[in-house]
């Protein structure tokens, strides 16, 4: 096991180099620059601009240095539009944002999309089953999109229980309508596939084996069909919680909230580079580590994985 | 002075403030006892440094937080700002600007040195500064020698004659220049604490500016807060304590957060605004905004031979039904457009423009003849396309255009909808046979708009370029009154018609009722938050 872990980071190290390697290459490709702008600059002082950031050296030393700045020092250089930050910064002051009502969320989710799904293979084809599904079906219609402005008319607007937007990290009053919005659609895919996991599971052998040996049907379901009932859920988890813990542009623009998820989709728009490979680099990282959490929690399940 | 200092002198003033405004009376009017101005900013702020912020919008936080030379009135009049007034040579290039006595936010004098510095600071090299183009335009000498990196900095135009006299030299006259100082670029910044702190002295607790605020709390993304800066010299006279910019994306969220009360001002969604004033008839304004909308048609080298007769660009331009673009698909009370400057300009008369008298009906029946006339009609339909930059507001205008000219004449009009920063650089490298392009005016005189079209303006990107144009203007620079030129130059336009004018703007906003000081008749809408003032309601 230990090997396999050892292993697995080892072959990161390259995944991410090659990681970084093509995002630059292909942000680079995009037309247009980080100065690039309704009135199109003089050439000098796009010359000044260029040579302040360094896009006046060829592109193989850009990328030589900006990897020599990010192994060496940490550093993910200055914004390109956001001039009196660096991305250090951008990132350090976003990501615990996200990563409060991410993973809250993501709690959220997980909690309330497994127990409709089992609830409802277990009461298979009865009302409670129509009924979770039923829950599933409405809440996978109303993305995040959706489910934002509909909470902010319901309860800002209308109720004047919540504000509409901002963030505080000791008051929940700001993190339940990011939550809420960011966990439904989540938790409705998570019913979805758990329902139809434990359903299979209920139908296997092994619980066969263990209805007719007497055992009552709580004990069954906690002890021998949940585990494995779980195993698709958790492949999806692991990708599900980095995209949830990283943020989402619909609840940063929505809320207010300050939170990175804005950022990825801005720095893209506004050809901010070094943002841009800031983002990708701690997305790329955190989805590695991930899938490894994943694949350990995955022996542990399943009996049958050994690595 | 550090953040922990600040805040308590800040709120103290505030607080001694609150007490002797109880009784305070405004034009007839009781003043709120709280006086906290909440505002709806549709991005995050890009930079706090005067010489750095590129962005029109969150402008007025630099007009908070530094004041220039001079500053605008509720009208847009210029008025004395950290200079009591300015002398002019008799040779019009240098311009003596007295200094008034006053204090930055940490104690120190505001003299003119500082204004050296910070004029030098923007065309420095070194600061690589995206407005250094701003002072080549003010013509300050030496500025385009100064940011080629030809001379240093301190061969700048610019001179502290003492601690109280700032003199700056300039290339040619230029009669609206003093009303340039009123942009953030040329807004002074110490010295000391730029250098101290250096990109960190923006900074919340390290920014030290000469304005009616202080800088008191960022939180990107969310909010920025500034407070009043007792040390400001009419700080006696400023009425709101602490200004508040909530940064809110989406239109419509702001809106509904407007409708929640938890902002005083936002903009209104395009096509809102007959609902909401129908609701809100004391709250939803619109106004001109200086901004003008239109359709380049490139004559240029890489443009299709089919637009580079006159008469086919005359032919789209008078097809195009304007009114129906203001009145069904904006609906803010947007201008028809049928020049170039914004109409509202100051001192600025509207040109007649021949076309602009026609009914739609007449000019259809004229652009039928012309494109006929140019060869092109059934048998030899006109095929064109036409791009423009990802907004739900730019297509509906787009998808307008085209059927205009297809049932009118017949064209074949291909929308190619590109993101921002592709659509820009298409049209900046001449890649394009019809743009969606928006200028929107630096001052308030009609040559932020007519110098664009000269044939040695970097902006100019339509391939026009007329001698009589150019001479035109830059006789324009040094005449008293300007504005025969400029009619002459706006005729040229209408018979080149190197674009075709769409609309002119207009600001659409939600303003709570009991704000007063909004500065709805300033076309720059250049506002500044000791200005306004809240009353009890």
């Amino acid at each position: 096991m230990l090997n396999f872990i050892i292993k697995r980071l080892f072959f990161a190290v390259p995944t991410i180099l090659v990681l970084i390697v093509f995002s630059f290459l292909l942000m680079h490709m995009a037309p247009g620059g980080p100065f690039t702008s309704e009135r199109a600059l003089p050439p000098e002082i796009l010359a000044n601009l260029e040579a302040k950031y360094g896009l006046d050296q060829p592109l193989h030393r850009q990328i030589l240095i900006y990897l020599k700045n990010v192994v060496l020092h940490f550093d993910f250089g200055p914004s390109f539009s956001y001039k009196d930050r660096t991305v250090n910064e951008i990132l350090s002051q976003g990501f615990p944002i996200t990563l409060t009502y991410g993973s809250i969320a993501f709690v959220f989710a997980v909690l309330s999309g497994v127990s409709l799904g089992v609830l409802a293979a277990i009461y298979h084809n009865s009302l409670l089953d129509y009924l979770a599904v039923g829950i599933t079906i409405g809440a996978q219609v109303l993305p995040n999109f959706v489910m934002a402005p509909i909470l902010v008319l319901i309860f800002t607007l209308f109720l004047g229980w919540l504000p509409g937007g901002g963030w505080e990290y000791d008051d929940p009053k700001y993190i339940i309508m990011p939550v809420v919005a960011l966990a439904t659609s989540f938790m409705a895919s998570i019913a979805r596939i758990t329902r139809s996991s434990m359903l299979e599971v209920m139908n296997a052998n092994h619980i066969r084996t263990t209805r007719a040996k007497g055992l009552p049907t709580r004990y069954i379901i906690l002890h021998h069909a949940l585990k494995p009932a779980l195993l698709p859920v958790l492949s999806y988890l692991g990708p599900t919680f980095v995209s949830m813990i990283t943020g989402s542009v619909v609840i940063d623009m929505f809320f207010s909230t300050g939170g990175m998820g804005l950022h990825f989709v801005n720095a893209a728009l506004n050809r901010d580079y070094s943002v841009m490979m800031g983002i990708t680099i701690l997305v790329g990282v955190l989805t590695i580590l991930f899938s490894l959490v994943v694949d350990i929690l995955y022996a542990w399940i399943d009996p049958k994985i050994r690595y | 002075m550090n953040s922990k200092l600040l805040l308590p002198i800040a709120l103290g003033a505030s607080l001694m403030f609150s007490i002797s405004v109880e009784a305070k009376m405004m034009n007839g009017e009781k003043l709120a006892k709280e006086q906290v101005f909440t505002y709806r900013l549709l991005d995050d702020i890009k930079s706090f440094d005067p010489q750095i912020n590129t962005a029109v919008q969150g402008a007025e936080l630099m007009r908070d937080l530094f004041e220039g030379l001079m500053n605008e009135d509720i009208k847009g009049k210029l008025i004395p700002g950290a200079a009591t007034g300015f002398t002019l040579s008799d040779d019009k290039l240098t311009y003596t600007f007295t200094l008034r006595d006053a204090k930055w936010s940490n104690g120190e004098a505001v003299t003119a040195k500082d204004f050296v510095y910070a004029w030098r600071r923007l065309v420095d090299p070194k600061t690589a500064s995206e407005y250094a183009w701003y002072m080549e335009l003010m013509g300050v000498k030496n500025a385009s020698k100064v940011v080629k990196g030809e001379v240093t900095p301190d061969q700048l135009g610019v001179r502290a004659v003492d601690d109280k006299t700032f003199e700056v030299t300039i290339d040619n006259a230029l009669p609206y220049f003093a009303s340039m100082t009123v942009h953030g670029s040329t807004f002074p910044v110490l010295q000391s604490v730029v250098e101290k702190h250096g990109t960190d002295w923006t900074k919340p607790g390290n920014m030290v500016g000469n304005g009616a605020y202080v800088l008191t709390d960022y939180r990107p993304g969310e909010k920025v807060v500034r407070e009043r800066n007792p040390l400001y010299w009419d700080n006696e006279n400023t009425i709101v304590d602490k200004t508040v910019a909530l940064i809110i994306n989406d239109d419509n969220q702001a809106l509904t957060r407007y409708l929640a009360g938890e902002v005083d001002k936002t903009e209104i969604p395009a096509g809102q605004y007959p609902r909401l004033l129908k609701q809100y008839p004391k709250q939803a304004y619109s106004y001109p905004r200086s901004c003008s909308y239109i359709y380049w048609f490139n004559i240029g080298e890489k443009g299709p031979k089919s637009l580079k007769d006159v008469r086919v660009r005359k032919a789209l331009s008078y097809a195009i039904n304007r009114e129906i673009i203001t009145d069904r698909i904006l609906q803010g009370g947007q201008y028809q457009s049928f020049n170039f400057a914004h109409q509202k300009t100051a001192g600025f008369q509207l040109p007649k423009i021949d076309y602009a008298g026609w009914t739609q009906k007449e000019r259809d029946a004229k652009a039928v003849a012309l494109l006929a006339e140019a060869g092109y009609g059934p048998d030899n339909p006109l095929s064109l396309t036409l791009n423009y930059n990802t907004s739900e507001t730019h297509k509906k205008i787009a998808i307008g255009v085209s059927q205009f000219w297809k049932k009118t004449l017949g064209v074949k009009l291909t929308l190619a909808n590109n993101e921002w920063k592709i659509h820009t650089t298409k049209q900046q490298n001449g890649d394009y046979e019809v743009s969606r392009y928006a200028w929107c005016g630096d001052y308030n005189e009609a040559s932020t708009y007519l110098d664009l079209l000269t044939s040695y303006s970097g902006h100019n990107v339509s391939g026009y370029s007329s001698k009589e144009y150019d001479r035109l203007m830059v006789e324009s620079k040094t005449m008293k009154n300007p504005n025969a030129n400029y009619a002459k130059a706006e005729a040229l336009l209408a018979e080149a018609m190197p674009f075709a004018p769409i609309y002119q703007y207009t600001g659409v906003i939600m303003l709570k009722t009991n704000l007063r000081g909004w500065p709805v008749d300033n076309l720059m809408q250049n506002w500044y938050s000791r200005a306004l003032y809240l009353v009890e309601e």
